[in-house]
């Protein structure tokens, strides 16, 4: 048994020394091969006795288990460091520019008005839609705007071309959104409630004025919707809107021929440092214009007024974008400046929703 | 409409302050614009009284003055050439802003000499221009009173936002009226007594029967004689001046105070440069007239003027004639108080560009009542101011009726405010502004043209009561639980396309919807139907026929700056004629120069069609368009010829895609290469049956077989028929096709002959029943190399 001992020191040390797989694959053979020493033992077995056979025979199969499992250790032990080495020679610089990729974005008008949709979304009230080249009736006489009632003058109005001969008053670009309220009345009748966001234009263009600008209408008519109900939807859009915890609305008696009583409405800020900030202070800042929907307009949209009545009010999208963005120049809204569009623009998974968040 | 405190108090009895009238004012729908108080920047001024003046000693040009102040004697150093012992100064005190130096006294010395403030010019205060010396006040002045309230400087001046249906506001007394319903005051009465004439009017006045209908219903005339036409009273100056008027003369000021006191345009003719009688009629072909601004104008039939035998003295309601109006030599005026329509009046004024304070009174509507008060009230005013003596009225027509009345119902202003106003209340409240009522009928007084309706009550009683107070009530959703959806299918598409294209890289523009004829021509537009009348800029003159002009400029300014490689897209209306709903929805998408930046792995290639085509496909796909479609060269002659295409169904283009045609970017100013798709959202099919469920999914358990096929096919031959074709040859094994090489150009022709190419399509085997043998593999690709060649005459690559 002396024997076995020797014969295990000897291997497993020449295991632990062995430098690569060659000297081990010597080593197995040497051991285990077919004339390999503890094959040659094994094969001693048959000329000894029962009880010898029993006892020398376990000792030799331990042994070659043995010795089989530090021949599998030490080679994977020397895959590893095989390994080890060649990555220690795989370097790249980490620090390079991965491959470039484009980002895109999103204009501010584009998101500014999936949020304003969203919210009014929330209060149930639809997107209505109208055309942008309008004929002067929408967007004048059916909003109880008569051909010499001076507000006319006041719309700045483009005009399409007439062909010699075609006397019918030229179309207009439609200078506000609220001819949709017409048409979505027409359309749907009553109750209802839209809002009715996209382009329209007026003959200006200075500081903080351009041709073209967007608006968004609302509109809800029903049995009882009163003025003080415009006034909630209103909190509950711009607190919302403006992700401040409070704000405060102000109502000003003004004039539209469309909304009778009519309303300017102020909300309530603060500058600090030249920045405007929507919440508490000590300024006021207009924001958009409401009030009661016109006993004529409804008349004009084939809804009775003797049945229904309702609000509607009309706001800029540029405005309200620029006042919670911080934009300052409502001209480069449409001059697409790569640089204006990639630091006022949004992400294209920045989707708007009342329960994700406006803005992140 | 600007007007002074002062000039508000002679109409309104009240204590109210200056900011409580302010308040009020902007609450009442009459929104302040400016309030310009001469207190905040000549308050601190007060008189002074230069007991001695000696000469510098160090200096020739300037003057030691011991001047008493309201805070003693004070030594002040002063350089003007009237600064002299005896006379009242303004004074400066040290801490005193002087507003016209921007800056602040302080004591100093003035070449050795102490100096204790300042003795003021007019311009140094912005009192006036005046330079030339200090100012000097008579000998009424008192040492130590605010130089403000002696010189009656202390009155604010008040700038209001007037809408257009307020005429009744361009004038003080109205505005007084608003605030006294508010209950800031009582309004003053205004007491009108006719003044008898003394001799029959001697100036005739008719009303053609043209005008006396509408356009004139009403025309009042005096002559008043003996006259003495000076400058007016300092009173009435200061007044005029106040809101940025120039005092000319006596009667010409009255007439101008009467337009912003009480809202009366009034006209006065020298009546001496009158011949004959006055008759107010349209205007006939071929007059002109010689306004008061200097300027000449052509008339047209339609517009009304007051003609004597002469011909036409005056434009009525717009502006009166050079030759009769009146001078300092005037003695003998005539004066006009005449009703004259807003429409007429309107459209003359627009015609001719005349701008002037009667013509936008009178096309807002004034009080057609108020006609002959007011004739009344100015002949008496003159009489005090000129002298002279009054004829009888010359009148012609009378004043049109325009009585009405409305229901007021009290219940129904509650329910329309949202606000609990008491009958009582919304009662007084009519009445505190004119109206007369008679049980629950409303008659509006004569001043109110804008009241039309019962609505219009419920504004007036709205707007007194103050909208301010009122508090929000919830509109909750009518429908109970989750709302549902509420875009359309199409503004989805439109939400989807807009946000997919920025996930692909481009930015987002919102570009104008009107560019120039030129760029509208190279799009195929620019016809008269889509042309502005009245475009602002010759920039902006047609509807845009398509999106990528506009993205085209906007990448033409951005090359300028320095921005070559661009990915610009915009999602908006395109117009393909001029009438309501000739427009139809785009998403455009452009790329332009390289498509990265340059980089070590060299990423940096020219953007070709295929990155066009890529990002158009992408979008089709994210809005739900089918995914086969027809792919045809028949793309419009703003893309190039050889290198474009179209994506359709059928008849039915849904995108137009390529390299924008070499002409058009250097009429754009675009450098190249540049290219594009066009979408147009509206002509995809939304699918038949809208269901979330999704058709059942299919999974062989067998293995697919790839094959690579290499033909040789003539250089014009398109890849899309190769595909076809090979797809065809097993509907039910092929599941799909795909060219993943091309061999085209000099190299390929030198080895496989002149006007060749090589295709190369791996083509995908999908077995369903069982595996496939090597004999079945290969009669599918024999049927392949077969339906090909049969197809596009080419033939398997050696």
């Amino acid at each position: 048994m002396d024997g076995l001992d020797a014969l295990k020191r000897k291997y497993l040390e020449g295991i632990a020394a062995a430098r690569d797989e060659a000297a081990l694959e010597a080593l197995r053979l040497a051991a285990l091969g077919k004339k390999g020493e503890i094959s040659l033992k094994m094969r001693e077995l048959g000329q000894m006795s029962p009880e010898e056979r029993q006892t020398t025979g376990a000792a030799l199969n331990r042994l070659k288990d043995e010795i089989d499992a530090a021949l599998r250790g030490k080679k994977a032990a020397l895959a590893d460091a095989a390994l080890d080495e060649r990555l220690r020679a795989e370097w790249l610089d980490v620090t390079l520019p991965g491959r470039p990729r484009r980002r895109g974005s999103i204009h501010p008008v584009s998101q500014v008005t999936d949020e304003v949709t969203a919210i009014f979304a929330d209060m149930g009230f639809a997107v209505a839609e109208g055309p942008q080249i309008e004929s002067d009736w929408f967007n004048f006489d059916a909003l109880n705007i008569p051909p010499e009632h001076p507000a006319r003058q006041e719309h700045d109005t483009f005009f399409m071309a007439r062909a010699p001969g075609d006397d019918r008053p030229p179309h207009v670009l439609r200078t506000h959104t609220s001819p949709v309220q017409i048409r979505a009345m027409a359309e749907r009748g009553a109750p209802i409630r839209v809002i009715a966001p996209g382009r329209v234009y007026r003959m200006d263009m200075d500081q903080t004025h351009t041709p073209m600008f967007h608006q968004v209408e609302g509109l809800a008519v029903d049995r009882d919707i009163s003025m003080a109900n415009l006034k909630w939807v209103l909190e509950e859009f711009c607190r919302t809107y403006f992700e401040v915890p409070e704000i405060e609305l102000r109502f000003r008696a003004s004039h539209f021929p469309f909304t009778e009583p009519s309303a300017e409405v102020d909300i309530r800020c603060s500058w600090e440092g030249g920045q405007l900030k929507i919440g508490p202070g000590e300024s006021w800042m207009e924001i958009l214009g409401s009030g009661m929907v016109h006993p004529k307009v409804l008349s004009a949209a084939g809804v009775d007024p003797a049945e229904w009545q309702g609000f509607a009010f009309g706001m800029g999208i540029d405005r309200i974008a620029m006042l919670k963005y911080g934009i300052p120049d409502l001209r480069a809204f449409f001059e697409s400046d790569l640089r204006w569009l990639r630091h006022y623009g949004f992400s294209a998974l920045d989707v708007p929703t009342v329960f994700g968040g406006l803005s992140r | 409409m600007k007007f002074t405190l002062s000039w508000l108090k002679s109409h309104l009895d009240t204590a109210a302050s200056l900011d409580e009238i302010l308040y009020a004012l902007t609450d009442l729908g009459l929104e302040v614009e400016e309030v310009h108080n001469p207190e905040d920047t000549l308050g601190r001024f007060t008189i002074g009284y230069v007991k001695a003046a000696e000469k510098h000693p160090d200096a020739d040009k300037l003057r030691v003055c011991i001047v008493d102040t309201d805070e003693g004697e004070r030594q002040i150093i002063c350089g003007a050439p009237n600064a002299r012992a005896g006379i009242h100064v303004v004074v400066a005190k040290p801490g005193d802003h002087v507003p016209g130096i921007d800056s602040t006294i302080q004591v100093g010395k003035i070449r050795g000499i102490e100096s204790q403030g300042m003795l003021c010019s007019g311009r140094e205060l912005q009192v006036n221009d005046d330079h030339e010396g200090i100012i000097e006040l008579p000998d009424d002045a008192k040492v130590g009173q605010r130089y403000i309230d002696y010189a009656g400087l202390n009155d604010p001046v008040i700038h209001i936002k007037v809408t257009p249906n307020r005429p009744d506001a361009l004038g003080v007394r109205g505005i007084a009226r608003d605030l006294a319903a508010r209950g800031l005051g009582t309004l003053k009465p205004l007491e009108v007594v006719p003044v008898p004439g003394s001799f029959p009017c001697p100036v005739p006045v008719t009303l053609a029967p043209e005008v006396a209908d509408r356009a004139c219903p009403h025309f009042i005339g005096r002559v008043i004689r003996g006259v003495r036409n000076g400058p007016s009273p300092d009173w009435l100056q200061r007044r005029l001046l106040a809101i940025g008027l120039r005092p000319i003369s006596a009667l010409v000021d009255i007439t101008n105070l009467f337009t912003f006191d009480l809202n009366r345009p009034l006209h006065v003719f020298d009546a001496a440069k009158v011949e004959g009688g006055l008759v107010v009629r349209s205007a006939r072909e071929g007059e002109s007239l010689t306004a008061l601004d200097g300027k000449t104008y052509a008339l047209r039939p339609g517009m009304t003027v007051i003609a004597d035998a002469a011909g036409v003295q005056s434009l009525g309601g717009v502006m009166g004639g050079a030759a009769s109006g009146c001078s300092a030599a005037t003695t003998e005026v005539f004066l006009e108080s005449a009703y004259f329509d807003p429409i007429t009046t309107a459209a003359t004024g627009r015609a001719l560009r005349i701008a002037s304070d009667a013509r936008y009174r009178f096309e807002r509507g004034i009080d057609p009542a108020f006609t002959e008060p007011g004739m009344e009230l100015a002949t008496r005013m003159i009489l005090e101011l000129c002298g002279g003596e009054a004829s009888d009225l010359a009148v012609a027509g009378a004043a049109p009726d325009t009585t009405r009345a409305y229901r007021l119902d009290p219940a129904r202003v509650v329910s329309l405010v949202g606000m609990e106003i008491p009958e009582a209340d919304q009662r007084a409240t009519l009445e505190a502004l004119g109206f007369t009522l008679a049980g629950e009928m409303a008659t509006p007084p004569s001043w109110r043209p804008d009241v039309q309706g019962e609505a219009d009550l419920i504004e007036e009683v709205a707007r007194i009561a103050s909208l301010t107070k009122l508090a929000g009530k919830p509109l909750l959703r009518g429908d109970a639980g989750v709302p549902g959806t509420i875009l359309t299918p199409m503004q989805v598409r439109e939400r989807a396309a807009r946000r997919m294209l920025a996930a692909l890289g481009y930015n987002e523009c919102v570009t104008y919807s009107f560019i120039d004829r030129g760029s509208a021509e190279l799009f195929g537009g620019g016809s008269d139907a889509c042309r502005i009348e009245n475009p602002i800029s010759s920039e902006m003159t047609h509807m845009r026929p398509d999106l990528l002009p506009g993205l085209l400029a906007a990448a033409a300014r951005n090359q300028a700056r320095g921005f070559a490689d661009l990915a610009l897209f915009e999602v908006g209306p395109a117009f393909h004629g001029g009438e309501p709903g000739e427009q139809h929805l785009q998403a455009a998408g452009l790329l332009v120069g390289a498509s990265a930046p340059r980089d070590m792995f060299a990423s940096r290639r020219p953007v070709d069609i295929y990155d066009a085509k890529a990002d158009a496909e992408a979008v089709l796909s994210e809005i739900g368009a089918p995914a086969k479609m027809q792919i045809a060269r028949k793309a419009p002659g703003w893309w190039h010829p050889g290198r474009s295409g179209v994506m359709a169904l059928g008849p039915k283009v849904l995108c137009a895609f390529g390299e924008v045609h070499p002409r058009v970017l250097r009429a754009m100013d675009v450098k190249g290469p540049a290219v594009a798709f066009t979408l147009f959202l509206d002509a995809v099919p939304f699918p038949r049956a809208k269901t979330p469920t999704r058709p059942a999914l299919v999974l062989s358990d067998l293995q697919a077989v790839d094959r690579d096929f290499a033909f040789v096919v003539d250089a014009g031959v398109e890849a899309l028929s190769l595909v076809n074709a090979a797809a065809g040859a097993d509907r039910t094994l092929i599941e799909s096709v795909r060219v993943f090489d091309q061999f085209a150009g000099e190299k390929a022709e030198a080895q496989m002959g002149a006007g060749k190419k090589s295709l190369a399509i791996t083509v995908r085997l999908q077995p369903q029943a069982r595996t496939l043998t090597e004999e079945e593999i290969a009669a599918v690709s024999a049927k392949i190399i077969e339906k090909v060649g049969k197809a596009t005459g080419g033939s398997l690559r050696g």
